[in-house]
This record gives structure tokens, sequence and C-alpha cells, in this order.
């Protein structure tokens, strides 16, 4: 009897050690974007260059029912000229796998700074959209979206 | 894999100086790697990556999309009309593979 025991106290030991093992080699692949990662991000873009007040009119739900399509509206004011245009704008999440949603590359020829997209959001998170003006300049502007079902596939 | 099927709505029509709005969609499924099948393998992933709107073949607008970025990506941009001329669209997926759509425009 006493010998049957000792062996079983182990194997529940062994057990719960190889859970264990196995949770954890799962957590990297279900690493997720970070306030962190997304202001390293910015950080890198801007590259130590100030992030100006020009406004960003961005619009999102305030509570997405469905992550897997959010809509999302963004219109900077700008008189898109050959002297005064807006470059680039990124979108980025804080809580997606990965902090990057898009790029948008504007042209003078377009004659005003808007766009109109959907995107996947996994969980209620911030979202930041950041412009980039022809002069050097950058503006932010984030908003935060509740999310009662999550996309990106989990 | 589903039929890629591109969509453009832009109004056949406008006056020079006048702004339009183009809406864009194609039907893809934007399988970010992540997401698994009913047999709980994971599905490769398999992404439009850019698209590129362009104008009388100058390209003016352009968009990056990663993973993040919905199934059947809907894009809306602004345009300013100066001239009549043709649009092409492009758009990228992941290994390279390009569909296009085009559209003419005409000065009211």
């Amino acid at each position: 009897m006493v010998a049957q025991k000792m062996t079983l106290i182990p194997r529940r030991q062994a057990m719960r050690l190889l859970s264990g093992v196995a949770a954890s080699s799962l957590f990297p692949l279900r690493s997720f974007a970070t306030p962190d990662k997304v202001a390293s991000r910015i950080s890198e873009i801007t590259n130590g260059r100030k992030v100006s007040d020009i406004d960003i009119y961005l619009d999102m739900p305030e509570i997405a029912e469905n992550g897997n399509q959010v809509k999302i509206v963004f219109e900077i004011d700008s008189p898109m000229n050959e002297d005064e245009y807006v470059k680039t704008v990124f979108v980025f999440a804080d809580g997606n796998p990965e902090p990057d949603v898009a790029k948008f590359n504007f042209t003078p020829a377009m004659g005003a700074c808007g766009a109109t997209t959907r995107m996947r959001l996994s969980k209620t998170q911030n979202v930041i959209v950041l412009a980039e003006m022809n002069n050097g300049l950058f503006a932010k502007a984030d908003t935060k979206v509740k999310v009662t079902i999550g996309g990106c596939g989990g | 894999m589903a039929k890629v099927k591109a969509r453009v709505k832009v109004q056949k029509k406008a006056s020079v100086g006048e702004v339009i709005e183009i809406k864009t969609l194609i039907s893809h499924p934007m399988h970010s790697g992540r997401a698994v099948d009913a047999d709980g393998k994971a599905i490769p992933r398999n992404i439009i990556k850019s698209f590129t709107a362009k104008f009388n073949g100058n390209p003016v607008f352009n968009v990056d999309l990663k993973p993040s970025v919905a199934s059947n990506p809907f894009i809306v941009f602004p345009f300013k009309v100066t001239e009549a001329g043709r649009f092409d669209f492009i758009w990228v997926e992941d290994g390279g593979k390009e569909y296009t759509a085009s559209k003419n425009m005409k000065i009211a």
C-alpha cells in the first residue's frame, strides 16, 4: 500500500509539471501588442521629433459588438497642396497580436486627407492614429473601443 | 479559396475642382495566420498586403495593410478632380498575386 501511494504522488506532480510546460510554451504564440509596443513603434517613426497638436477627426464606435469588422474613419484638415500636405497616416491597435494595422500614403492629388476602412479588434483596446506631414510634423489621436466579441481568430 | 472579386464605385461624371469619394471593396478572407480550421490546423497567413490607386498612370493613393485589417478590405478615400481620365486600382496579395479594377471618369 505504502509503495502504491508513493508512486501516485509523483505521477500527479509529473502531470502538473507537464501541463505547466505545455501552457508556458503556448504563451509565446499568443503574445499581444501592448501600449508599450505601440509607444515604441511611434517613437521609432517620429524619431524624437515632437507630436504637434494638429487636430485629427477620428470616428470609431464606442462599443463594437463584433471585433471582426470595426469601422474606422479619420479626417485631417489640410490644404493638400504641394507645399503642405499629409504624407502618411499610421493606424495602431494596442491590444491586437501586432500593433500595426495599416499605413496610408497620401498625395496632394487627393485634394483632401481622410479615409475609411474596417479593422479587426481582438479585445477592448485603444486605437491610435498617427499622421506625418510633409514638413516633418506629426499629429496623434486615439480612442478607446470596447469589444464584446473579439476578432483575429481567437 | 473563394473567388476574389474587386468592386469599385466612382461617379461617372464630375466637375473640375470637386473632391469626390472613391469606394473600394475586395472580397478576400484576409487570413491572419492565427485562426484554425475545423480540424484544429492553423490556416496559413494570406492577406491583401497593399492597395494602390492610380489616375492616368500616376499613383495617387497607397495603403499598406496588416493582418489587423478586417476581411473583405473596404477602403474609402477622397480624390480631387482636375481632368477626365482613368482610374486603376491594384491590390497585391501575399505571394505577389495582383488583382485589378479600373474605372473611367468624364468631366460634367
